[in-house]
């Protein structure tokens, strides 16, 4: 059996540690996971050795040491959902009190060619760090590790409207801040 | 009538679970009338492509 050069896997590091520190927000448990990922890529390095993807076969490992980990953590109180995080304040901003929008939201300009762009992305990765964390975290479970709503509530002990509810509220706040910061749409 | 606050409301949750029969004839309805949803709505498709890409991106 042939062995993972240490190198290669020293190379998907850095884009391992980004990746779990958008979920996570934590450099200790983003070390923690990542470290995780390359010990069990490293016991089934036949495994890896045959993957045509190597970076995408290890996110899926990835992805799966992150939710265990969220799912241990969400039974701990400190990680309960929108408790403190005043996101109403967000919607209040965007919608007049007859419920119409403050300003409309107006034409992106070409979106499919900023997914091609490398500083697209550092937006939308700043994006959502500006996000409250739990509200982040419920939003990259759903569409980042693609969750389903119900897998979301469970995890996070809450209430399926309130899934509803938070993840509704991340996609108007990253819809504002790529609107402003990358599609130039500043007001 | 649903306003816009309502209809961005109806238009996240149809990522998030099946939106009923009334729910997407209010929500076309409103489309139909309203250019900043519309754009909402196009802007919702492409955030959660690209929330979908982004673990290639980084
Ligand atoms: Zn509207």
């Amino acid at each position: 059996m042939s062995d993972i050069d240490p190198e290669a896997l020293q190379g998907h590091r850095s884009h391992l540690i980004r990746y779990a520190m958008l979920q996570l927000r934590d450099p200790n448990l983003a070390e923690d996971v990542v470290q995780e990922t390359l010990v069990a890529a490293i016991e089934s390095r036949a495994k890896f050795a045959a993957q045509s993807s190597p970076r995408t076969w290890l996110v899926g490992i990835l992805k799966h040491k992150i939710v265990d980990l969220l799912r241990k953590r969400a039974r701990e109180p400190q990680l309960n959902v929108a408790e403190g995080e005043d996101e109403n304040e967000l919607v209040d901003a965007l919608f007049k009190e007859n419920g119409h929008w403050a300003d409309p939201p107006q034409t992106w300009n070409a979106p499919e060619q900023s997914l091609e762009n490398a500083h697209f992305w550092n937006v939308f990765e700043q994006c959502n760090q500006r996000m409250p964390l739990n509200t982040a975290r419920a939003f990259m479970m759903r569409e980042f590790m693609e969750m389903s709503t119900e897998e979301i509530c469970q995890e996070l002990g809450i209430s399926t409207t309130n899934c509803w509810v938070i993840l509704h509220r991340a996609r108007l706040a990253l819809r504002e801040c790529l609107d402003m910061n990358w599609f130039g749409n500043a007001r | 009538m649903i306003d816009c606050k309502h209809n961005t409301e109806l238009l996240s949750q149809s990522y998030d679970r099946p939106i009923t029969l009334r729910e997407r004839i209010a929500m076309r309805m409103h489309l139909m009338m309203c250019r900043g949803c519309r754009n909402f709505e196009k802007q919702l498709a492409f955030l959660r492509k690209a929330a979908r890409e982004l673990p290639r991106k980084l």
